[in-house]
């Protein structure tokens, strides 16, 4: 492994400190009369609103369209995350140790398939939620379903829902970009190093 | 191999940023006209083109503003007591809020409605509800008061009124809760079995507006929520929509959503009248009170009654019909022609529109679905004319152009929806700012809209204006519809909750003014006409005084022998007789209001006097120049002090 290789890889393993500290993903909505917005952040192991009430706010709303109670304390998914990201973390610090190149091909893509499935559980979440509705719900529009998207913007109602990744996520992501970027400056200086 | 990976990885990165960046939310803009402000603007000195009328909601009152500048004129107390105006605590208006439950200070005051000729506002009277304790008032347009408040038997909580029919023979009413009938103690559980709604028709006398409960319609214990009137062909035809058609009475957000369809009620009243002439109605005892202000004393009047008529449906064949209604409808509006009756389901996904042809077609071809207690549902599919499809959510009310358009409100996604009664397509729309309930369009309501404006009534302003602690104002916008496109022209705070408004065109009003009271006309059984007649007279431990207001001094101003435990009366009669010269009258420590007086009239307000000193009042209106000398005093004595009593004019 190379210094520079070394040190980027070094910068992606502190990057992930960053998801303990921020937001990991950010699902806000907009409606005419919530021009301050309302959003839920989804934290390495809680779930937090945009501003402090915003959770309570939201679990209002979704009882017209007779949605479960969101409570961030049952999901397990949230529990098991900051280990998750502990073990990702201590497992490149014995990459770094060992000084095996090869092994940043496998963390970035156990990283990889942890993110996916990370992400796929968020969209069965909601489809859990945005389905599974109560049939006696007082607003029932036939067909219509309040399913958030996982990365993107989607019409519920009146409300407008974004789903982006947030600061943790957005580290997280440069995390793996970080982690490539240090293989390629290897490989580009053994390019250099052949002619 | 490797590197064909890491030129995929980065096209991966590269392409998920250029998503991340272009899919982010864009800011939304507001959208108001250009020229706006010439278009609302009055300049100074100018008259607006319309009064409008909008009612307070929780306030109790109607404000009075001028379109289109949004100028505030007038607040005129109606259901709540007004310690500014004395209304409520003089002794002339006190009896103005009395009720069968006694003296209710407060009401929630929600639909304004005008007296029509022809379906067209006459600019005589403005009628409004009481929502909570079941009351319709009238306010007079020559002087801007309430001047007569009926109390509605039977009922609780008047929501679907006062919605006149197209010459003012009635206003309506409907009660939002039901009850048993007679109120009586039974367990709430059994709704279902006892409560039912009744339905007010109130005569009103098209010369002096006198109101008096014609009969009542007993309905099934549903929840009565708007009204309107037919004109034209539906003309002795009202239409009421209800919910809770599920009966019921817990949780009714839950409960009372859960049938795809409930009604709109069509009720002949031309039929009621008939069946009411052949006595077909049961006699009800139930209390109500009947206020006025009796147009010679200008002291109102409260009389108590017991006795109404009550039409059954089951008894009275062809008087009442259910038309089936998409999810709790809200609205009921019919068009200019009196063909079309627009349902506003609160949680429907469609805009009905039903037909008044095709109604009484389904009528004579028995298209009846099923019966609810002797009242025939007709089939949805006969009396269908049309659905807006994909209005937006929540519609709420609809009103209409002259130009065969019309405009409903949608509360939950916070705009108004301009469609057109030829083809009941959506044609433009634009948010509101934000939670529209109410619009209106000048006449809207009438056979001939008058209003180049729509004129939204939000429940909620957020951040719309600078904020003032957590109550923030409700507020009304104006938008121009004489173009194919809405525009936003002007915002204004309201004072209440502004449900529903009325413009009326200034011609119609402006030059019907009553500038003062006539001191001749003035009967007044505590008048006093000059200063000469000015005195105190003692009566026992009441004392009346007898006095005189005028640029800038009281007659008596000087009162000595008052005592302690004394029930003062304070009649001041304003001697002005000229416009826009009100004197005012307060004394020190009065835990009743002040007197503000208009020019000829009288006004008594109460004093208990409980301790012994000197106790000043003075005018405070600002009248003149030296209104600041207007002034007098009281002198009170203990209660077995030997003080004679005596005066100085």
């Amino acid at each position: 492994m190379k210094p520079k290789t070394k040190i980027l890889f070094s910068c992606s393993i502190l990057l992930l400190i960053l998801m303990y500290f921020f937001p990991i993903w950010s699902i806000s909505l907009e409606a005419p009369q919530y021009p301050e917005g309302l959003g839920l952040y989804i934290n390495i192991s809680s779930m937090t609103g945009h501003k402090t009430h915003d959770l309570n706010s939201i679990n209002n709303l979704n009882h017209y369209i007779g949605m479960k109670v969101i409570k961030p304390e049952s999901i397990n998914e949230l529990k098991i995350m900051p280990f998750v990201i502990g073990f990702m973390m201590l497992f490149g610090v014995i990459i770094l140790l060992i000084n095996k190149k090869k092994l940043i091909w496998v963390w970035i893509i156990i990283f990889m398939i942890i993110s996916f499935i990370g992400l796929y559980d968020f969209y069965l979440w909601g489809y859990d939620y945005g389905h599974n509705l109560d049939p006696k719900a007082i607003i029932k529009i036939p067909g219509m379903f309040y399913q958030p998207p996982v990365l993107g913007t989607k019409q519920l109602l009146n409300f407008t829902a974004h789903s982006y990744p947030s600061k943790g996520g957005i580290a997280a992501f440069l995390s793996i970009v970080i982690a490539f970027i240090g293989i390629g400056v290897d490989k580009r200086k053994k390019r250099k190093d052949k002619i | 191999m490797k590197r064909v990976l890491w030129l995929f990885g980065a096209v991966v990165i590269v392409t998920s940023m250029i998503i991340l960046i272009t899919a982010c939310p864009s800011t939304k803009k507001d959208g108001v006209a250009s020229d706006a402000a010439s278009k609302v603007y009055v300049a100074p000195g100018e008259y607006d083109e319309l009064y409008g009328f909008f009612s307070g909601g929780f306030s109790g009152q109607i404000s009075v503003y001028g379109l289109p500048s949004g100028r505030l004129f007038r607040v005129i107390p109606v259901f709540s007591v007004d310690p500014e105006k004395g209304y409520g605590f003089n002794e002339e208006t006190k009896a103005m809020l009395n009720t069968s439950h006694g003296f209710v200070p407060w009401d929630d005051a929600h639909h304004p409605e005008y007296s029509m000729k022809a379906g067209m506002p006459d600019g005589k009277w403005v009628f409004i509800n009481g929502n909570n304790t079941p009351r319709i008032a009238r306010i007079d347009l020559t002087t801007f008061r309430t001047t007569e408040i009926i109390e509605l038997p039977n009922s609780a909580g008047n929501h679907s009124s006062p919605f006149g029919t197209e010459n003012t023979e009635y206003v309506v009413a409907g009660t939002r809760f039901s009850v048993p009938i007679p109120n009586e103690d039974v367990e709430i559980s059994k709704y279902a079995e006892k409560f039912k709604g009744a339905l007010s028709f109130i005569k009103v006398d098209p010369n002096n507006g006198s109101m008096d409960i014609a009969f009542q319609i007993l309905m099934p214990g549903f929840n009565y929520d708007l009204s309107r009137s037919g004109k034209g062909k539906s003309h002795g035809w009202s239409f009421f929509s209800m919910y809770n058609t599920e009966q019921a009475s817990t949780m009714l957000e839950v409960n009372a959503s859960q049938n795809d369809k409930d009604f709109i009620a069509a009720i002949n009243w031309k039929k009621a009248e008939e069946y009411v002439k052949q006595g077909k109605f049961k006699e009800f005892t139930s209390s109500y009170v009947h206020n006025y202000i009796d147009p010679n004393t200008h002291m109102a009047v409260s009389e108590k009654r017991n006795k109404v008529k009550v039409l059954i449906p089951s008894e009275c064949p062809g008087l009442v019909y259910f038309i089936p209604t998409p999810k709790s409808p809200h609205g009921c509006d019919v068009d200019p022609t009196g063909e079309f009756i627009v349902g506003g389901g609160k949680l429907a996904t469609v805009i009905p529109v039903f037909s008044f042809d095709k109604m009484i077609k389904a009528i004579g071809a028995n298209k009846v679905d099923k019966v609810i207690d002797g009242i025939p549902v007709l089939n949805y599919q006969s009396v269908i004319a049309g659905e807006v499809e994909k209005p937006g959510l929540g519609p709420l009310h609809t009103e209409f152009d002259a130009n065969g358009f019309a405009y409903t409100s949608m509360f939950v996604s916070s705009e108004i929806v301009k469609w057109s009664l030829k083809d009941f397509k959506v044609k433009d729309r634009i948010p509101t700012y934000y939670s529209i309930g109410h619009l209106m369009i000048p006449g809207g309501n009438t056979v001939k809209p008058y209003g180049k404006y729509v004129i939204a009534l939000n429940k909620i302003t957020k951040d719309r204006y600078l904020p003032t602690g957590p109550e923030l104002c409700q507020s009304a916008q104006l938008f121009d519809i004489s173009g194919d496109k809405m525009k936003l022209l002007l915002d204004f705070p309201t004072i209440g909750e502004p449900h529903y408004a009325l413009a009326i065109p200034a011609s119609l009003i402006k030059e019907q003014q009553l500038q003062f009271y006539k001191m001749e006309e003035n009967k007044n059984p505590y008048r006093t006409i000059k200063e000469a007649d000015a005195k105190v007279v003692r009566e026992g431990n009441v004392v009346h005084v007898y006095m005189t207001s005028i640029r800038s001094h009281f007659k008596p101003d000087n009162i000595e022998g008052v005592k302690v435990g004394d029930e003062v009366y304070f009649h001041v009669t304003n001697l002005e007789q000229d416009w826009d010269v009100p004197h005012g009258f307060a004394v020190m420590g009065n835990t009743n209001s002040e007197l503000l007086i208009m020019p000829g009239e009288t006004n008594t307000i109460k004093w208990m006097p409980k301790e012994v000193g000197i106790f000043p009042f003075y005018c405070s209106d600002f009248c003149s120049a030296l209104h600041q000398e207007m002034q007098g005093y009281v002198r009170v004595s203990p209660a077995n002090s030997k003080t004679k009593l005596s005066w100085n004019n």
